[in-house]
């Protein structure tokens, strides 16, 4: 490429500032003439360069970067302060939520057991009375039926005596009587 | 004259300065080496001057361009590597914007000369050797000496690491140099296209549809090699430091 650009510029430019006579490239970027002069001032242009860089863009840049990460580390911090107090609020909420309900079924159980044992009582009551009730009624008819088994008998023997005195004109003696009944009655 | 492609590279003296037979002269490829460095400076404090919590456009891009050298830097070099922050970022910078700038018509490219590229990759190598023997002493040594390496191959491999090392800022300089050269070049000859065909009358014009469509992608691609090589520079940069502070592979 050198070759060709050399032949074609030495035809087409006479005018070249920097002589391009004594190396025999007129390639530009091969004409040693011009190095001193470039790196002289890349060596200024970019040592200024790289000052500024390092004492004031790196610094102000890396500062606002800096700056911001601080800002969201500071307002993430914050957010998980808040969000740790919520909870911490949901969770005493729901605990005392837990120990009313605890609480209201306490009394609910107790109440129910003591009306349990109440009735259990009442009831107990209530069938100890009724059994007495019919053990005296018992009795009272077992009273009354031997009572009435007495009269019975002597009603029978009055009978029998007044209706053998009519028929044979003459009453029976007790004891004939009485025999004579029990062997009928029983 | 203007369809010579190696016009646009050549130096032209506009302050002679001559100190003891060395030409020193202020020349178009110090004017934009100036431009590059006060545009980008400039661009950089003003910028940031607002030192907004929420950056404004202008901030974003400094604070992107910050974060991506940064993110480079610390991936490579790890954060030890942070301390060639300012270097490696000024580095990106100044070859960044000065491709950028070769891409206004009629702009220098400072970087399509290979002494400036060769004295930037210089500034890295001789920074990663200073720095890596002052730290590390003759370990630094180590480099050459892969981990691992059976002791018989040392002698093969050695050699062959110290080569690497020295070709490290010819390749470093060479590749910006080629790309930013080339490309500029082939842009050249094909926008040359375009006028010779298009002073040949009809059929010409219509043959350089062609050309100046190729010429319209090649600018495309030349924006995306300004932006790559910059940023293939800057990501070697970091690779070679990290070699000064962990010299052991």
């Amino acid at each position: 490429m050198a070759s060709q650009s050399n032949s074609n510029t030495e035809g087409t430019h006479e005018v070249i500032d920097v002589p391009a006579t004594e190396h025999g490239a007129g390639f530009p970027p091969f004409d040693s003439a011009t190095f001193a002069s470039q790196i002289l001032w890349l060596a200024i242009t970019f040592g200024l360069f790289y000052w500024i860089m390092k004492n004031v863009a790196v610094p102000r840049i890396a500062g606002i970067l800096e700056d911001r990460e601080d800002r969201i580390a500071g307002d993430m911090a914050e957010a998980n302060r808040l969000k740790q107090e919520t909870d911490a609020a949901i969770a005493a909420y729901e605990q005392a939520l837990a120990e009313a309900r605890n609480k209201a079924h306490g009394i609910a159980s107790e109440t129910r057991a003591k009306l349990k044992a109440d009735n259990e009582a009442r009831r107990v009551s209530a069938e100890a009375e009724i059994a007495a009730k019919v053990s005296a009624a018992e009795t009272q008819i077992a009273e009354h039926k031997s009572g009435a088994m007495e009269k019975i008998e002597e009603i029978a023997t009055e009978t029998t005596s007044a209706l053998i005195e009519r028929l044979l004109g003459k009453a029976p003696t007790k004891t004939d009587l009485t025999k004579a009944l029990k062997t009928a009655l029983n | 004259m203007a369809n010579d492609p190696i016009h646009q590279f050549h130096i032209q003296r506009l302050f002679p300065i001559e100190v003891g037979g060395l030409d020193l002269s202020f020349t178009n490829s110090s004017l934009f080496m100036v431009a590059t460095v006060a545009a980008a400076s400039v661009f950089l404090i003003f910028a940031t001057g607002g030192r907004g919590l929420v950056p404004t456009r202008m901030q974003s891009i400094a604070e992107m361009a910050y974060e991506f050298v940064a993110g480079m830097l610390r991936s490579s070099a790890g954060t030890e590597g942070m301390r060639f922050f300012p270097l490696v970022f000024s580095l990106f910078m100044f070859v960044l914007v000065a491709n950028l700038f070769g891409m206004f018509p009629y702009f220098f490219t400072v970087t399509s000369h290979i002494i400036v590229t060769f004295v930037l990759s210089m500034i890295v190598i001789l920074t990663v050797t200073i720095y890596g023997f002052m730290r590390h002493g003759a370990r630094f040594l180590n480099l050459f000496v892969p981990a691992g390496v059976p002791a018989a191959l040392i002698p093969i491999v050695a050699p062959i690491e110290v080569i690497s090392f020295l070709s490290r800022p010819v390749s470093l300089s060479v590749r910006l140099f080629a790309n930013m050269l080339a490309g500029h070049i082939t842009l050249k000859v094909f926008a040359g296209f375009v006028v010779s065909l298009g002073a040949m009358g009809g059929i010409g014009v219509a043959g350089a549809i062609l050309p100046l469509g190729m010429t319209v992608a090649l600018t495309g691609l030349e924006f995306l090699v300004a932006f790559l090589q910059a940023y293939v520079f800057t990501v070697l940069t970091c690779m070679y430091l990290n070699d000064a502070i962990h010299p052991s592979h």
